[in-house]
């Protein structure tokens, strides 16, 4: 059986308040990010506006505004917030003994 | 001689196991023949007493629950100092260390957590302690006893725990921790940032993002590396960093278990004769390391074994830190999201921050500091779910106000009913009458009162009291219009008011501001954070330390981002002049790192676009190789001095211009401002470097050179003012210099020169930069000792490693044919 989650390094790898990338080879991108109060979130990484790279935005309590034209997406829905309408894919995201653990089958979803 | 009863064998004589016991024996004490064995040689205690017992406020006596006596008085024999090392399920017994084998007809696993101990070298030395047990105690005791240097890793709860013991114990304690802010898990960053402040008032140092490399020493602890290089001495190094469950046992014997030992909601294991309780356990998939959970578990389980069957349905859990002095509490959720309204109420004077989440009409979550009284009431509301709508207004104020009545009534009543001499403003001494007064006699907004009785313009706590008065005073002729704009909603201060406060009030870090200005958001917006890393960075030189995550992407990546996710870099080109060998740096970079595109700027550079942030760091070093630094395309700073040919070429030339502009660009170039900033010297009133339209412009006449300013090309077209003429350059240099300063000190963040200008009228500026000689030269003055601390070249410090995290991908997954993840760590 293949298994649910995909281990993808210590969580003292993302930087406070940033993000990382994570490529998925034939697949699309995805964003972790980590909180100020340290939680870790994964979306896909583009924004459903102009597919900006989200993993670059200032990440503030729970939103991260993406870098190109500012729209605020939630972590922890990936929908726009305020006036925008717009969705970007949730992966699920998990830390278990310092590692960061994420959802094998939406990592993977897409992949060709 | 054999006892009828069935024997319930406890693996655990610390809080659990007793508890648990205890819980049994008063819903029937008769029921079972109960062995107790503890690993430690010593009788039940309570372990989240050993930090008051470290720091000297209690002795074992003091924190010992159960005697000998108890034990005897209950027929309960204890095992102490054999620690169980084998269960066998089949024949139903435990094996201890000393050999004893002893059959049990229940078995409860109450083994608890183990400390994490941080597999970094030198981790096993003499000297490196975890913080446990009653012989972590001992131990830490003795090392205080000879004085000396402590380290603690890990700022979390029991961690600040260690070093405040520690610190009352006469050692110099330095604080570790990995985190930007310290007990990240039960705090926000501004209860976290108010605590490092009073630790360190009280003499310890806290290093925060401290991420430890190596314990070194020889035979013994002497010191803790850390991995940007720092090195702190110390004799003790206490590992704080987190707990375990503690499930060998369990595992051992092929009981089911997660990250514990799985139970169900009577806390039985996948084996029916075997129950657990306490840290060791999981329960859907939680784990807990805090005392409250541990007695709800205990009564579920004795329900479930002696009487009638309640059912554990997991804990909420709130968290105190147990440092005296200091009052924090926090229970719930408060990493806010989709549909969370915070509602924070600060007291700088009195040194309280008290947030409290809501969610459809729902406490969710509570972080308190300074001021904790109403902590249980808010943990009850958050427990019981009950809806809190009706005093939802009054809920920050407690439950003595929100429960009195207060969230019933008018907001402005209060205010209405107090008397003429009652004070409003407590920072200013501002009363009630001075204030209506003020309102009566003209002043009709906020920025009014505050400009002419100084009511609510310091602190900002009584902006509430005041704005209550305007509406009183003026009824429905207010409407609460500003006169100037807010920086962001996220207070009621103007730009303005912020930096004369930072400079006032002494201000140094972001959340300092937040707190002494009364924030009303835990950690501002995305348009506050960058205003106030500028306005700190411009108002304290050499002394604040810049917060990258306060800084927009192209600030932070120091490259310019692109539609599709790549950067573009632009190198400087002093004035505009350039030469083979950087032409040739260029080029090399262009071809090895694939640029798409190299392009001529209106600035007069080379942009070189399609850059991925991988290859930044190589192609900067590239660069710096060929002796070109960052060129600040990207940055709310200098970006180009443009010149023309001059009197060295051109026929019409009646200056040197270009070698003014490259002269222009070393003095300012990496001074960061409010908003990007372009300069442009011409060499004769023919203009092809477009001075007129730089927000400094500098046109060479036979007789000197012409300074003006104000201008701007983009949006909205705008020439610029005539400044001045010198006869120098030295003095077209000095008049720059404090221009930029003026602008730097006293526009707005994002205000370009031009509406800033219009703004303040160029007579302003002529007054303190033309007719004001000594002004002037202040001006010039703070502006280059700013610069000495700014001309530092950061891509070089990138190309050197620092950040590299913001540049590599943190993983990669490769699906087939099975899918992995390679991991990219690095040392």
């Amino acid at each position: 059986m293949e298994p649910e989650w995909l281990d993808i390094g210590p969580v003292d790898q993302l930087p406070a308040l940033g993000a990382r990338t994570l490529p998925v080879r034939g697949g699309r991108e995805i964003a972790i990010f980590h909180t100020a109060n340290g939680q870790v979130y994964a979306l896909a990484n583009q924004c459903p506006h102009k597919a900006g790279p989200l993993s670059q935005g200032i990440v503030h309590d729970t939103t991260v505004t993406c870098p190109l034209h500012n729209w605020r997406i939630s972590l922890v829905t990936g929908e726009a917030l305020g006036e925008d309408k717009g969705c970007v894919p949730v992966i699920p995201v998990k830390i278990d003994g310092g590692r960061i653990l994420i959802g094998r089958a939406a990592a993977l979803a897409g992949v060709q | 001689m054999t006892n009828p009863k069935p024997h319930l064998v406890v693996i655990g004589n610390g809080m659990a196991g007793c508890r648990a016991v205890e819980e049994i024996l008063a819903r029937d004490a008769e029921r079972y023949r109960i062995t107790i064995f503890g690993a430690e040689p010593r009788v039940n205690y309570n372990r989240i007493m050993l930090s008051p017992l470290l720091a000297g406020d209690k002795a074992f006596e003091d924190i010992v629950i159960n005697d000998h006596a108890w034990y005897a008085d209950n027929g309960i024999e204890l095992v102490a100092g054999d620690p169980v090392v084998a269960i066998d399920r089949a024949g139903q017994t435990i094996a201890a260390r000393s050999g004893r084998i002893e059959r049990y007809d229940k078995l409860l696993l109450a083994t608890g957590s183990d400390p994490f101990i941080i597999p970094v070298p030198g981790h096993d030395l003499h000297g490196v302690v975890t913080f446990r047990d009653m012989d972590d105690v001992g131990a830490m005791l003795r090392a205080a006893s000879a004085g000396g240097d402590a380290v603690v890793i890990g700022g979390g709860l029991l961690g600040l725990e260690a070093a405040h013991g520690l610190c009352l114990r006469g050692m110099k304690v330095t604080v570790l921790h990995l985190m930007p802010t310290l007990m990240e898990r039960q705090l926000d960053e501004a209860a976290g940032w108010l605590l490092k402040e009073e630790l360190e008032r009280r003499g310890q140092t806290i290093l925060t993002g401290a991420d430890t490399a190596e314990i070194f020493g020889q035979g013994k602890v002497e010191g803790v590396r850390l991995k940007d290089g720092r090195e702190i001495a110390a004799s003790l190094v206490v590992m704080a960093v987190g707990i375990r469950p503690n499930v060998k046992l369990a595992r051992d014997a092929g009981l089911a278990i997660g990250r514990g030992v799985h139970v169900d909601d009577h806390l039985v294991t996948s084996d029916e004769n075997i129950l657990a309780v306490g840290e060791c356990v999981e329960h859907q998939g939680q784990v807990y390391g805090l005392v409250a959970p541990l007695w709800e578990m205990c009564r579920s389980l004795a329900d479930a074994l002696v009487a009638t069957p309640s059912g554990y349905g997991g804990s909420v859990t709130s968290t105190k830190l147990k440092v005296s002095g200091i009052d924090v509490f926090s229970a719930g959720d408060f990493s806010g999201g989709e549909g969370c309204e915070d509602i924070v109420m600060r007291d700088a004077s009195r040194g309280i921050y008290k947030r409290v989440v809501v969610k459809g009409d729902r406490l969710i979550g509570t972080v308190l500091y300074g001021d904790t009284q109403d902590g249980a009431w808010y943990f009850d509301l958050l427990k019981k779910q009950e809806d809190v709508a009706s005093i939802r207004d009054a809920l920050i104020f407690g439950q003595a106000f929100a429960s009195g009545g207060g969230a019933s009534a008018n907001p402005n009543a209060a205010v209405a009913a107090m008397p003429d001499d009652g004070e409003i403003c407590g920072c200013n001494g501002v009363s009630k009458g001075k204030v209506v007064e003020a309102i009566q006699g003209g002043a009709g907004t906020l920025d009014a009162v505050r400009a002419c009785t100084k009511a609510s313009a310091s602190c900002g706590s009584c902006t509430g009291l005041v704005e209550g008065l305007l509406a009183i005073t003026l009824g429905d002729d207010y409407a609460g219009e500003r006169a100037a704009p807010t920086v962001c909603k996220c207070t009621s201060f103007t730009h303005e008011d912020v930096r004369r406060l930072i400079i006032e009030k002494s201000l140094k870090a972001i959340p300092q501001v937040m707190q002494e200005l009364h924030w009303t958001t835990p950690d501002g917006c995305s348009s506050c954070r960058p205003a106030l890393n500028y306005y700190l960075l411009c108002a304290w030189p050499g002394e604040f330390v810049d917060d990258n995550q306060s800084r927009f992407v192209n600030e932070r990546m120091h490259a310019n981002i692109q539609k599709d996710g790549t950067y573009s870099v632009v190198p400087r080109m002093w004035g505009g002049v350039t030469n083979p060998k950087e032409l040739r740096a260029i080029a090399d970079v262009a071809e090895k790192y694939q640029a798409r595109m190299v392009k001529v700027t209106g600035g007069q550079r080379l942009d070189i676009f399609g850059i991925r942030k991988e290859d930044l760091p190589a192609v900067w070093a590239d660069l710096n190789a060929a002796g070109m630094v960052s060129g600040h395309a990207y940055a709310k700073a200098l970006r180009t001095v443009k010149t023309c040919v001059g009197s060295e070429w051109c026929r019409f030339g009646t200056q040197d211009s270009t070698g003014l502009g490259i002269r222009i660009e070393q003095m300012t170039w990496g001074s960061f401002m409010p908003h990007k900033f372009k300069i442009a010297v011409s060499g004769c009133p023919r203009n092809c470097a477009e001075a007129s339209i730089k927000d400094i412009g500098v046109i060479c006449v036979d007789s000197g050179y012409e300074l003006s300013i104000g201008g701007n090309g983009g949006i909205k077209l705008r020439g610029t003012d005539f400044l001045c003429k010198v006869a120098t350059e030295q003095e077209a240099l000095d008049h720059c210099a404090a221009f930029i300063q003026l602008y730097r000190e006293e526009a707005r963040y994002l205000d370009r020169t031009a509406p800033w200008v219009e703004r303040v009228g160029i007579d302003y500026i002529r007054q303190r930069i033309v007719e004001d000689d000594v002004g002037r030269e202040a001006l010039r003055a703070r502006f280059l000792y700013s610069q000495s601390f700014m001309q530092d070249d950061p891509w070089a410090k990138r190309a050197a490693g620092e950040d590299w995290k913001l540049h590599q991908h943190l993983a990669e997954i490769r699906p087939a044919p099975a899918p992995v993840a390679r991991s990219l760590e690095v040392a």
